[in-house]
């Protein structure tokens, strides 16, 4: 019995259950993680997991049921449990707005990769963060940390509309972290990011990376920041780096153009969003020089897929051009409800979990400016970079970020570092007095992005480039 | 739900892996296996419907081998005789070749259970209809506002086997409930977690959080400043959680990334925090076989004890108090069951009309001369570790307090504070009377929290920015 047969029974036995639409997904994953501290390797771990999850709509009412088990018999029983579920939600139905029209798709997909990372030795592993940990507690930290993660997944999806996808996906990432601990704060540098760098790509990430090349920087740095002055409070001019760029179009438009939000499924808990429907194709939502795409297509980017986890094949599409706010990351439930005709941004975080709206790749498409005309432009200003906090309230409208760093920006030079930077502001107004942006682009992957009930971790990616902004405000402190 | 949760599926399996790596790996391998089954099931609404209604079984074998100065950790959810092997085969492999481990702290030793905490049959084999009645009830209780939340139940028995000796089972059910009532521009939150599904109450519940939406509408905007305040339970549980995990997790005070010092008055005489694993619906032992037992981590104000897992314990030269997280977690023994003493005396507090979310809230806000009442906090992330200095907004509901009485409500603010300071000698007026417990949005943990009035809280901006 394939995999497919598995899908196929389960999805069967929910139709004969009642259910007027079903879809399931064997998921197979391996994942392997590795965290070094101050010259020891503190952790290694292999797991694997394989499981099938299945989604029945009965009437105008979803259930969900997943076990880890992959024979006739369970798979069946999956898809009756998730019909049976389906029925019970019809006990408090909402309207019924069906799915989007899609074809019924076959396909395989794999994303790239040069190296598989699991075939690289441990030992070659070990010793590359261990390495890192020593430079930088060489070099100052108190604290050394380096760590790596692979994810290995295997999905075969079918659906009663025809779907029958199978995909590949390989994940690896990683980074570098030096604390230097005060008398009475902490202050920490990263590399590459703050929560460490990751693609759809294999150990040639890592190998691109060069933590060897970076660990005595930011531990320097740290050390460093400790007696550097405190940011100052005021309004600016703030220059953005691509890092903590990556992390401002993550929280300020990638989640608050998620349909879910815009509809209010996500309203007692992620929260709603400030997008009103009836505005799109209307509203202003940054300046001309802002277009954000929606493009799980980009070859390597944390956020690419074939084809997301209804069977919808990966499609680049547009979510702010030249300022306008014009595309919403969509599942075919949540577009049928919005009247739209497109899908596309639904995922799971494994066999166990439902799939939900998430973002792909998110990202800011680049500018005509170079980070150095951006600080040669500027009289009086600061720029900050690699994400240390973030806020952001239930609309996604009211932020306050902090980084890691900051330096002092005077007569159109890179002046003094800054400890504790942090800026505030609201995202349309943010957006709106972006007045540079850089071409430098960069596509950043995140792979701990949090939603859902139960909570579901996301992997999406960013292409973010630097950029400035006018009338911030700067400086907020306890 | 109605498969075999008493544990002993659990124990069979633990103990079966522990003997598959002795044959292949020879006795001087220490192995230590956590095997668990959880049964989730979460029935979740918004626009008034349902909308997500899920379950899933899971059974997850965690193996962590320490072999000649090495050590791994593996998983598998394939728990079948070859699913074992490999994971066990896998494991061996990988501890041969990885670097070595000079901080193994060794096994756990033989220790029996404390407490086994309690388990409810009635809960463990709750339908979806039992889940989706409590919906409606909510729904119906918010008699014409959106109403948006979920109903939870979660079975999940474990078991614990070493090649030391120690050999333990457990288990527990959890269920909870949270939503909000919407209108007018304003949500109210109603949320509560228990050992029995009969303990929640949608129309309860969802009257609750009506009453707060309703008496939330057409807020007003207030300038940001340092306020007195009244937290309820809600907004306090923030409070736990982040004092749990970066204030008393002893990975992090070991790295001295955190301000407790055992041993110094660093809170209020009114504060006393215990981490309570078995009555806060959590295993009665940790993911190395430590039994769990009732912690205390501040004793009237005074900083007793931190969290530990074995290798932190062993780096501090004290004992583990078991508080060992999953392997793959890497934030260090934290307490997932903490609880701030109320305070003691007084009539049981009774549901009141909204604002406040009842009786014991509303006493604390009648001693407020100029103030605000904070429902939640949202969103709350650490600018600094070691100073706890955290930003965060207000969600669900903040009102202003004049004159020992509530008098308008008011948009959502930000705010920067130190929460150490907040908690400072001094700066806790008073305390409620009854602690709720509440369900953790992210991970299977429960706060147990009374209300709390506070001298001081840092908002640093607006509604508008």
């Amino acid at each position: 019995m394939t995999h497919f047969d598995a899908a196929t029974a389960a999805v069967q036995a929910a139709l004969d259950a009642g259910a007027r639409y079903a879809d399931a997904r064997v998921m197979h994953r391996r994942h392997e993680s590795m965290s070094a501290r101050n010259g020891e390797v503190e952790q290694l771990g292999q797991s694997e997991d394989a499981g099938i999850g299945v989604r029945a709509l009965v009437g105008s009412s979803w259930g969900f049921y997943a076990v880890p088990e992959l024979s006739d018999a369970a798979a069946r029983a999956a898809g009756v449990r998730a019909a049976e579920i389906a029925a019970a939600s019809a006990t408090v139905p909402g309207r019924d707005s069906g799915l989007i029209p899609v074809d019924g798709r076959s396909g395989s997909w794999a994303s790239p990769c040069e190296i598989d990372p699991l075939t690289i030795a441990l030992s070659d592993k070990g010793d590359l963060l261990v390495r890192a940990t020593e430079t930088m507690r060489a070099n100052g930290a108190d604290l050394a940390e380096a760590d790596y993660q692979v994810w290995d997944t295997t999905k075969w999806f079918v659906s009663s509309e025809g779907h029958r996808v199978d995909q590949r996906v390989r994940e690896c990432g990683g980074g570098i972290r030096a604390t230097a601990i005060g008398a009475d704060e902490t202050q920490r540098r990263s590399y590459p990011s703050s929560s460490g760098h990751y693609g759809t790509q294999g150990w040639e990430l890592i190998g691109a990376l060069d933590f060897d090349a970076h660990a005595a920087r930011i531990a320097q740095e740290a050390r460093e920041l400790l007696t550097a002055p405190q940011c100052p409070a005021g309004e600016t001019t703030l220059i953005l780096g691509g890092e903590q760029m990556a992390l401002q179009i993550h929280e300020s438009v990638g989640h608050a153009i998620e349909l879910d939000r815009i509809l209010g499924w996500e309203a007692a808990f992620a929260g709603t969003s400030w997008l009103d429907l009836g505005q799109l194709g209307s509203l202003r939502y940054g300046s001309e020089l802002m277009n954000v795409t929606i493009d799980p297509t980009i070859p390597g980017a944390l956020g690419s897929f074939g084809f997301d986890d209804e069977g919808t094949p990966a499609t680049r599409r547009d979510a702010v051009r030249e300022g306008r706010w014009v595309g919403v990351l969509a599942g075919r439930d949540s577009a049928a409800a919005a009247g739209l005709d497109y899908a596309g941004s639904v995922r799971a975080d494994g066999w166990s979990r439902l799939p939900m709206v998430r973002m792909t790749n998110v990202g800011l498409e680049p500018g005509p400016h170079t980070l150095e005309e951006m600080i040669a432009a500027t009289d009086d200003g600061v720029l900050m970079d690699v994400n240390r906090s973030w806020s952001i309230d239930d609309q996604r409208l009211n932020f306050q970020f902090g980084c890691e760093i900051g330096w002092e920006i005077k007569n159109g030079r890179r002046g003094r570092m800054l400890r504790n930077p942090t800026y505030t502001g609201i995202g349309p107004l943010f957006w709106r007095s972006m007045d540079m942006l850089s071409s430098e682009t960069f596509a950043w992957g995140t792979p701990d992005c949090g939603k859902g009930q139960p909570g579901q971790v996301g992997h999406t990616g960013h292409p973010a480039a630097p950029a400035r902004f006018t009338g911030v405000r700067i400086g907020v402190r306890g | 739900m109605s498969a075999d949760f008493s544990g002993r599926a659990e124990l069979d399996l633990a103990a079966r892996t522990v003997e598959l790596v002795r044959r292949a790996a020879g006795p001087t391998a220490q192995a230590e296996v956590f095997t668990d089954r959880v049964a989730q099931a979460l029935t979740r609404f918004a626009n008034s419907a349902i909308h997500q209604n899920v379950a899933d079984t899971a059974v997850t074998v965690r193996l962590r081998l320490h072999l000649d100065g090495r050590t791994v950790t593996g998983s598998t959810t394939m728990v079948d005789e070859p699913g074992l092997r490999a994971l066990v085969d896998r494991v061996i492999a990988a501890v041969r070749v990885c670097p070595p481990d000079p901080g193994w702290p060794g096994l756990t030793p033989p220790a029996p259970v404390v407490d086994p905490g309690r388990f409810d049959e009635a809960t463990a084999n709750a339908s979806a209809d039992d889940r989706a009645a409590r919906v409606r009830a909510f729904v119906d209780a918010a008699a014409g506002l959106e109403a948006a939340g979920y109903c939870l139940t979660r079975n999940w028995s474990a078991a614990f086997v070493n090649s030391a000796g120690q050999a333990v089972t457990g288990r527990t059910v959890a269920t909870a409930m949270a939503g909000v009532a919407r209108g007018g521009g304003a949500d109210g939150v109603a949320r509560l977690a228990s050992g029995r599904l009969a303990d929640l109450d949608g129309a309860v519940l969802g009257a609750r959080a009506a009453a707060k939406a309703r008496a939330g509408a057409d807020p007003v905007e207030l300038s940001p400043d340092r306020y007195e305040v009244v937290l309820e339970p809600t907004a306090v549980a923030d409070l736990l959680q982040s004092l749990a995990l970066w204030g008393f997790n002893g990975k992090v005070v070991g790295e001295r990334r955190s301000f407790a010092e055992p041993g110094k008055p660093q809170f209020d005489p009114a504060i006393t925090l215990r981490d309570d694993a078995p009555n806060g619906l959590g295993l009665p032992f940790d993911y190395e076989g430590t039994p769990r037992a009732p912690l205390t981590l501040v004793d009237a104000g005074r900083t007793t004890a931190v969290t530990h897992d074995r290798r932190t314990a062993a780096a501090a030269g004290t004992a583990s108090t078991g508080h060992a997280p999953p392997t793959d977690n890497p934030w260090g023994p934290a307490a997932g069951n903490l609880g701030l003493v109320p305070a003691s005396g007084g009539p049981a507090p009774t549901e009141v009309a909204g604002p406040a979310v009842d009786s014991d809230s509303a006493d604390l806000v009648s001693g407020v001369e100029r103030g605000l009442l904070i429902t939640d906090f949202w969103y709350t992330r650490v600018l600094d570790p070691r100073s706890l200095v955290m930003t965060g907004l207000t969600r669900n509901g903040v009102w202003l307090i004049e004159d020992g009485v509530v008098t308008r409500p008011v948009r959502n603010l930000r705010f920067t504070q130190s929460y150490p300071q907040a908690l400072a000698p001094g700066a806790v007026l008073a305390l409620g009377r009854r602690a709720t417990l509440l369900p953790d949005e992210w991970h299977p943990s429960t706060w147990s929290a009374p209300a709390m009035r506070l001298a001081s809280w840092n908002f640093t901006g607006g509604a508008s920015g």
